[in-house]
């Protein structure tokens, strides 16, 4: 069965599973460190927005600026551009590991829009709600506005997730490796249809499993009945 | 000494219009009252009542409740006179992903209350507001009266000796409205509650108030007990309202009739509120004048235990005659004015 498999593929097995590997270490990695500095950029939005509990229009103007010009370059630029900074921090340009600096720098922007659009998404009556109750903003942020986020935020964290999924093929270009890097260097350059087609359906498989736990998660804080 | 003290409040909204929403507004509540506050949308009364937490701020004036001025207040002093403060809401405004239980525990949490007292404190709540059996029900699983009675619970839980009523019958159907109203009145005689009631229904008001204040373009343009302002509004504004709920115009279909008379005749508003005078006053009228009397509209409404009968009343007679038809209602206690069509 496995030596039919690598016949079709046309390269050795541990190939792909290593491939594999790259790709849930980069996405994984990435997804937590970019989550965690998206929700905090997140939280500084909303809360120094026009009509937010502490508004700063300096702090939200630098901030909605900043994240709005990362969003705004490419990602094969972005990667390049911040390579001194890898270096800096990681030792190397290149390599699975060099990637995470890039690709968190991309997603973290992303996702604190989407965390932003959730906590936005809380009504307002919540907020007053809390308020009257004699509620410090801490615990407005963490006991009513947080609880009642929190599915859409699940949901917009799967979102971010799938678009750091895309993200990581092309981190193949600082030798990154992963998934999409051997759908384009083994199965598209060399003409290897089977093994473009086969990396292209784990690559579906994954996003189908981040969308269904994402989906799982949030319904499970969504619907009561 | 009143529990409540507002003092000249004026409000202006700053943007690209300017809006004046509260223009010198002064009332007193006292102790134990039930205070309606009415008026269409836009006339100011959610500003003014979120001025008694503190939610809104007046541009100037004062607010005293217990005699604190609110505006000396630190904010940590703030958070613990809003904690005597309950309020509901229109829209209720509870957390959707947590249960009833939760809920009503939010404010004992925030309180630092003890867990066994919350259990015991949240279970005495929903058993008052009759939803015991639903504490682990989510709210998108309770109907729109029920829902306002967590809130209700939510707003009580820690024994609040004022609770602020945002439109809180607004989104619901009469009959669910008139249980929720029940229950503010129970909330106020039995746990001596103070209740300051904002809407723009006359019936609410009726149901429950004992005080009103009539809102119009940021002002209170009439103020008082509620059987005096429902007997005798001076306003236009207030005449409305009552207006909306006691019907006291001639009937439509009956104006053409009337005025195809070639009798002289006038018609008289008749208020009978002077329940020591038991004597049938038509039958009086009737009988000792020379006047034949033709009632065009008749309406009863009790308000506050009181029966206030409308009635409208077409005199065919000499003017001589009529002038003393009316000398005699007057002499009866009861009041009358002319109607023209």
């Amino acid at each position: 069965m496995a030596q039919q498999l690598e016949a079709f593929l046309g390269i050795p097995l541990e190939k792909v599973i290593k491939s594999a590997g790259e790709t849930l270490y980069m996405v994984g990695w990435s997804l937590i460190i970019g989550a965690v500095i998206g929700f905090v950029l997140a939280v500084f939005l909303w809360m120094t927005r026009k009509d937010g509990l502490k508004r700063n229009d300096i702090l939200y103007t630098i901030l909605n600026a900043i994240i709005n010009i990362i969003r705004s370059t490419p990602f094969i630029i972005l990667m390049v551009c911040v390579m001194p900074f890898t270096k800096a921090i990681v030792g190397t340009r290149i390599g699975t590991k060099a990637a995470l600096v890039p690709l968190v720098i991309y997603i973290a922007p992303y996702f604190s829009r989407l965390i932003e659009n959730a906590l936005l998404g809380v009504d307002e009556g919540i907020i007053e709600a809390a308020k009257s109750m004699g509620a410090t903003t801490f615990q407005i942020v963490i006991k009513f506005v947080f609880p009642e986020a929190f599915a859409s935020m699940i949901l917009g964290i799967t979102t971010g997730t799938i678009g750091l999924i895309g993200a990581t093929a092309m981190a193949g270009y600082i030798g990154g490796g992963g998934v999409g890097n051997l759908a384009l260097t083994y199965g598209y350059q060399t003409f290897n249809t089977n093994l473009m087609v086969f990396t292209v359906v784990i690559l579906i498989v994954l996003v189908w499993i981040v969308q269904a736990i994402g989906n799982g998660l949030a319904r499970k804080r969504r619907v009561h009945s | 000494m009143s529990l409540i003290r507002l003092e000249h409040l004026t409000k202006i909204f700053d943007g690209k219009n300017k809006v004046e929403a509260l223009n010198d507004v002064s009332l007193e509540i006292e102790e134990g009252d039930i205070y309606g506050i009415i008026g269409y949308s836009g006339a100011g009364k959610s500003t003014l009542v979120r001025m008694i937490n503190a939610l809104e701020v007046p541009t100037s004036g004062k607010v005293f409740v217990e005699d604190q001025c609110l505006g000396d207040l630190s904010d940590k002093e703030l958070r613990t006179t809003r904690k005597k403060i309950g309020m509901i809401f229109q829209q209720f405004n509870l957390l959707n992903s947590k249960t009833i239980y939760n809920n009503v525990a939010i404010p004992l949490k925030l309180n630092g209350v003890g867990k066994a007292d919350i259990d015991k404190r949240v279970d005495e709540l929903l058993t008052f507001v009759g939803l015991a059996d639903r504490k682990n029900a989510y709210p998108d699983q309770l109907s729109g009266g029920q829902k306002q009675r967590v809130g209700i619970a939510r707003a009580l839980a820690n024994n609040p000796s004022i609770l602020l009523c945002d439109e809180a019958t607004s989104a619901l159907d009469p009959k669910t409205t008139e249980s929720i109203l029940d229950l503010l009145k129970e909330i106020n005689e039995k746990l001596n509650v103070t209740i300051i009631v904002i809407t723009h229904e006359m019936n609410v008001i009726r149901h429950i108030c004992n005080k009103v204040a009539v809102m119009d373009y940021g002002k209170v343009v009439e103020n008082g007990s509620v059987i005096d302002v429902f007997t005798n509004p001076q306003t236009k504004i207030a005449r409305e309202f009552v207006g909306n709920l006691i019907h006291d115009e001639v009937p439509a279909p009956l104006v053409p009739g009337i005025r195809a008379m070639t009798e002289n005749y006038k018609i008289l508003r008749i208020k009978m509120k002077n329940t020591e005078h038991t004597e049938p006053l038509l039958w009086e009228l009737n009988t000792k004048f020379e006047v034949k009397t033709n009632l065009l509209y008749c309406t009863i409404s009790i308000i506050e235990g009181i029966v206030i009968g409308i009635m409208l009343v077409l005199f065919a007679g000499t003017d001589d005659e009529i002038r003393k038809c009316e000398e005699y209602i007057l002499k009866c206690g009861e009041q009358y004015e002319e109607v023209e069509l």
